[in-house]
């Protein structure tokens, strides 16, 4: 059956008589024509007689819901004739609670206003990290001295995540690591004739930075967000709370096993990283610049020297630190639905880097006053 | 109520690899029934739904909706058939990242091809059908768990479905807003003259909505018990039924007329 809807006006009053069937109607500039003349402050009654309507859908419910919210918002009478009985059943469903939503408390909103609230936010999230560090610090020095409610399983897992299964990945990138290191060294010092140095070069740059801080950016996008995301989920999950409501401290419970495996493994994870960018130093020595392995290994470990491999270890330290504590601070301060675990691990692992350079710098500058 | 078949299965096994819940079940669904799938924890409910929305294939058997075999359609098939279904998951499983209305829109967006301002009118009736108008530029995380399961629903509804799945619908609610779910349900399957299937062991729910439904027993791994639920519970055909209806008082409350 044809869709026809017809309205017209006469004096105060607005009628649409609709006929045919009304699915999938999708005539917009009629609709508008409607509701404008709906809208007009001549009319006081709005009539609609559905008579002759035939199958409907909700493209023709929402006409008679739009006519009557104008009806209601200008306090104008809506009239409805010959519906059926479901339809009417219908509007009067979408009229029938009337709750609202709760209106935010209202604030003047000028520029000190807005100044002082971010100072106060700002010094708030300053202190929420500084006090997270603080109950992290103390509770690894209870949990080290066996004095806080940790599952050794959990440390074991910990650990499984940060010792053999990120063993392949460490190695792979470090050992391009030297290899790239090697490389463009050996472009340079080919070209004065220096190209033996290429071993202390490449030794020297991964015992004292680079083994410790390729291993921190893997460690980083690896375990740290692994860390992020799966407490973030707990939080999502309301496991965190559940924690707490058992007299459990989290921070005991999630936040010190990831911490001790970190601490414990970044330093051993470094030297690894340290002696494969060797060996990818060692495989530009051999087959680019032509000097027999024995050769570049023992001008490799002539360069080693203690400061620099001690050096490189503590940094190693430190960056476990840094990626344990991002890596859970997000998780634990994690929202409450599926977006902000991507987002808990997005900063967590950006916060990590950012972070371990800040603190590279401070070591360097450290180190630089000790004159090591 | 029609008498006109809407879905049907015949033979269906359910289950995961080797372990059977359910086998060769048979039940029948009529248009604008208000279908309960009843039963203990871990019985096979919430895995008959899965089957019946598409989610999982059966082990065996088939299910048919309006006259076509669902369970071996084509995907394109399959797809028409799962646009003419609503379903309300028990957490309501609203997409965290978008706004209520973005949430209710996303099905129209996809599957017609409606104006924006048409698609906004939609939504705002969607909603006002729930009882959440005003509610449109709000999160899942800034509301409530009813009214979480009630957007829910208002995005089931997108689309003028056929049949509305609901998964424990009352599951976690108060008793109030649970009432008003079910008012909703009722007011929904008779003014849109909408299916429902319910999976539920409420049983204030099952006898305030309810006009068909079966009883899925864990232990036979068979339906036990079929019809309207308020008949089962005048003419139990079965103990387990009587107490399951009675909330495991049964012998009690004989004892006490």
């Amino acid at each position: 059956m044809k869709q026809e809807l017809d309205f017209s006006t006469s004096g105060e009053t607005l009628t649409l008589n609709v006929s045919g069937d009304f699915v999938s109607y999708d005539n917009e500039e009629l609709k508008s024509r409607l509701y404008a003349t709906a809208e007009d402050n001549n009319i006081q009654c709005i009539s609609v007689d559905a008579q002759k309507l035939g199958q409907w859908d909700s493209t023709f419910a929402v006409i008679i819901f739009e006519l009557k919210k104008i009806a209601l918002k200008h306090r104008k009478t809506f009239k409805t004739l010959n519906f059926p009985q479901n339809l009417e059943r219908l509007i009067n469903l979408a009229f029938s609670v009337d709750r609202k939503p709760a209106q935010p408390e209202t604030s003047s909103g000028n520029f000190f206003e807005k100044i002082g609230a971010w100072g106060i936010n700002l010094w708030s999230s300053v202190d929420k990290g500084l006090n997270f560090i603080k109950k992290s610090g103390s509770s690894f020095f209870r949990s080290v001295t066996g004095r806080s409610f940790m599952r050794s399983i959990d440390l074991s897992f910990a650990f499984e995540d940060c010792t053999y299964k990120a063993l392949p990945i460490v190695s792979l990138i470090s050992f391009m690591v030297g290899l790239i290191l090697a490389f463009v060294g050996a472009v340079q010092l080919k070209t004065f004739g220096a190209q033996i140095y290429v071993a202390s070069l490449v030794t020297i740059g991964m015992t004292r930075i680079m083994g410790a801080i390729m291993t921190g950016i893997i460690m980083a996008g690896r375990t740290g967000a692994s860390y992020a995301a799966t407490i973030g989920t707990m939080q999502v999950n309301e496991e965190v709370d559940a924690l707490k409501t058992m007299g459990v401290n989290p921070i005991d419970f999630l936040v010190s096993p990831r911490m001790i495996a970190l601490v414990v493994t970044m330093p051993l994870l470094t030297m690894w990283s340290d002696f494969m960018g060797m060996l990818g130093g060692g495989f530009v020595g051999v087959t680019m610049l032509g000097i027999p392995f024995q050769k570049y290994w023992e001008l490799s470990i002539d360069a080693i020297s203690l400061d620099n491999f001690l050096v490189g270890i503590f940094h190693g330290l430190v960056f476990g630190i840094v990626i344990a504590i991002c890596g859970c601070y997000y998780g634990i301060f994690c929202g409450r639905n599926a977006d902000s675990v991507g987002s808990a691990t997005t900063k967590a692992v950006v916060s990590a880097i950012v972070w371990m350079i800040v603190m590279t710098g401070i070591i360097t500058v450290c180190c630089e006053v000790l004159g090591i | 109520m029609s008498t006109e078949v809407q879905i049907e299965a015949k033979n269906l096994t359910i289950g995961y690899g080797d372990y059977v819940l359910i086998k060769d079940m048979n039940f029948t669904i009529n248009k604008g029934d208000i279908f309960i799938i009843m039963g203990g924890s871990g019985c096979g409910k919430s895995s008959l739904l899965r089957v019946m929305t598409g989610l999982v294939a059966p082990l065996k058997g088939n299910i048919f909706v309006d006259g076509t075999n669902f369970t071996s359609a084509s995907a394109a098939t399959k797809d028409k058939i799962m646009q003419k279904n609503g379903i309300l998951y028990q957490s309501g499983a609203l997409f965290s990242s978008m706004t209520l209305a973005e949430n209710i829109a996303m099905p129209l967006q996809l599957y017609t091809k409606y104006s924006a301002s048409q698609i906004k009118e939609l939504v705002s009736l969607k909603l006002a059908l729930v009882g959440l108008t005003g509610f449109e530029d709000y999160y899942p995380s800034e509301i409530s768990g009813g009214m979480k399961k009630r957007a829910g629903l208002a995005r089931a509804l997108a689309l003028d479905p056929e049949t509305v799945y609901f998964d424990e619908p009352s599951a976690g609610l108060d008793p109030v807003s649970s009432k008003l779910l079910d008012d909703l349900i009722l007011e929904i399957n008779h003014s849109l003259g909408t299916t429902i299937v319910i999976v539920t062991h409420e049983l204030s729910s099952i006898f305030a909505v309810g006009n068909n439904s079966i009883f899925l027993d864990g232990a036979s791994k068979s339906i036990l018990a079929r019809g309207n639920p308020r008949d089962l519970l005048q003419n139990p055909p079965n103990d387990t039924i009587f107490e399951f209806l009675t909330r495991g008082e049964g012998k009690n409350a004989q004892k006490t007329k």
